[in-house]
């Protein structure tokens, strides 16, 4: 899978404009996903990036322009760790299966339910957590209970919001072997960040974004001085290392403010 | 046991009783959706709000009043449940700007032509007296209506509670259930007034929620509970009404209260941490963007 977007289209937007309280957040979109597609959303703070990731979850009316999903398109969405209350009274457990299928609205889960939630929670690593409640956890832990969450739905599509923020290098790391074996069992992953060379640089195709789609492509492509200083508004100058495009942002050198780190 | 046994030989005080009982199970029931929601100020707002149409319904159908005050209390529901979610206007002010103007209306309808139903002071503080069959079916009925709704619905509702975001996108209808959240609400808020009063049922909603929320960390644990001690505060709250000779729902809230200090004090850090952050978790209007 080359993870650029080749396979039927799962979602589909078009010359969308969309915002909140009747002002535009982000213009003329006109954005694509497809079944083999693994895409990250780069641009600063306030670029629109999780405007345009409601777009696609659906959770958002676009002002103009028109969303079509693919019928029964089976979704699941990471949020960032802050959107919830931590506090809440409910185990890791108990949260995982919150997304159970919506068929089975009692208050308890069937064995299999169990069993799923006991899978999932083994492949990400907290298998022995299960029974903590939620706030007990570390930020790398949450965010493997939401992926967690989000895995129990057997989704087609997983979209991503800074699934990576807040958490340390190995819980990075470990997010994005897991998002690449996701994708390679056929699961189409679409996610925002702002980390380009911890996150950005390693994905097999971007869209940058400030307002609206700046470009699109493979990294190597879209990770050019000129693009970026039109996605993020600052000069930075592109390296390359090993084939991975590394980005050095452009700024005073310390030695000539007279430090001496 | 004399104190216990004594007041029962009063029909009046067993009625009031089993509707203290029932009201205060009900109340801590739903209050757990409520707080855990941060829509304790809507709870406030409701029974205000349904006072107005309490008022206005016994002008116009004296026969009907619970049923008229009932369609005002639904009506306020989802007009807070939009207003909240649409309006520019913060979700605070909404729900003041709704709630008090039905609540003044109340009074002053109250004022001006009186009532065929309860006195205005029973409306307010709440009355064991004169609590007829219906009212008990009524309650009944309530709180039948609001466990089947809670058992039928409990993913939908815990997922909703917790993360509506999230919840919409895996195929929860948020905004029905939400809606359907409010109705039931102001239908255990209609049901209660006459022994809670409108004052106090908001305190009654809270009470039990936060310190059933003090001694577990667990969501079912939580709603059994609030629920019992609901139950509680309504059974020894109306003991200490009939000897004080106070409004009933006065003493069901202070019981509430003085529960809520023993707890914090047998707790102290633990319950206070567990508690923290009840009132600041989804505020409506923050969510308006993401309701389907």
């Amino acid at each position: 899978m080359t993870g650029i977007g080749e396979g039927p289209e799962l979602i589909q937007l078009d010359d969308v404009d969309a915002g909140y309280s009747h002002h535009p957040v982000i213009t003329d979109v006109n954005f694509h996903v497809h079944e083999d597609q693994f895409t990250g959303i780069v641009g600063p703070s306030g670029a629109g990036k999780t405007t345009l990731l409601r777009l696609l979850l659906g959770t958002l009316k676009p002002m103009k322009g028109r969303i079509t999903q693919s019928a029964g398109l089976r979704m699941a969405y990471v949020p960032q760790l802050e959107t919830v209350s931590w506090n809440f009274p409910v185990t890791v457990r108990e949260c995982v299966l919150m997304s159970r299928k919506s068929a089975n609205q009692l208050p308890w889960a069937s064995k299999p339910e169990k069993l799923q939630v006991a899978a999932v929670l083994e492949r990400l690593g907290i298998g022995e957590l299960a029974d903590r409640h939620i706030r007990e956890l570390s930020g790398g832990q949450q965010q493997r209970m939401f992926l967690a969450r989000a895995l129990l739905r057997q989704p087609q599509i997983m979209l991503l919001d800074e699934p990576t923020s807040g958490v340390d290098v190995s819980t990075r790391h470990d997010v994005l072997h897991l998002l690449a074996d996701l994708h390679e069992e056929g699961v189409a992953i679409v996610l925002t960040t702002h980390d380009l060379n911890g996150i950005a640089a390693h994905l097999p195709h971007l869209v940058c974004v400030n307002k609206r789609i700046i470009a699109s492509g493979t990294p190597n492509d879209v990770i050019t001085p000129d693009v970026l200083e039109q996605t993020f508004g600052a000069r930075m100058e592109v390296l390359e290392h090993l084939g991975i495009r590394i980005v050095v942002e452009e700024g005073p050198h310390i030695g000539a403010l007279g430090g001496s780190v | 046991m004399e104190t216990l046994l004594e007041p029962l030989q009063y029909a009046f005080f067993q009625k009031g009783l089993l509707v203290a009982a029932l009201s205060g199970a009900l109340l801590g029931f739903i209050g757990v959706y409520i707080v855990l929601r941060g829509m304790s100020y809507i709870g406030h707002g409701l029974s205000h709000s349904i006072f107005g149409g309490f008022a206005a319904a016994q002008l116009f159908a004296a026969n009907f009043y619970i049923l008229g005050a009932g369609l005002w209390g639904i009506a306020s529901a989802l007009a807070i449940t939009a207003v909240t979610k649409r309006s520019r206007l913060g979700a605070d002010a909404a729900i003041g700007v709704i709630t008090t103007a039905s609540f003044a209306l109340g009074v002053a309808l109250f004022a001006k032509f009186g009532s065929s139903g309860p006195s205005f002071e029973n409306a307010l503080f709440g009355s064991i007296l004169g609590i007829s069959p219906q009212q008990i079916y009524g309650l009944i009925a309530v709180c039948i209506l609001t466990g089947a709704f809670v058992f039928l619905r409990y993913r939908a509702l815990l997922f909703s509670t917790f993360d509506p975001e999230v919840a919409a996108v895996s195929g929860v209808n948020v905004s029905r259930i939400e809606a359907m959240l409010m109705i039931v609400l102001s239908l255990a808020i209609l049901a209660t007034l006459t022994i809670i009063g409108v004052t106090l049922v908001a305190a009654m909603l809270v009470i039990p929620a936060v310190i059933a929320r003090m001694l577990t960390d667990s969501f079912g644990r939580m709603l059994i509970y609030s629920t019992v001690i609901g139950l509680f505060c309504g059974l020894v709250g109306m003991y200490l009404s009939y000897y004080a000779g106070v409004p009933s729902g006065t003493m069901i809230v202070l019981v509430g209260a003085a529960l809520f200090l023993i707890v914090l004090a047998f707790t102290g850090g633990r319950g206070l941490r567990r508690s923290a952050g009840l009132d600041a978790h989804t505020d409506a209007s923050a969510l308006a963007p993401v309701i389907r």
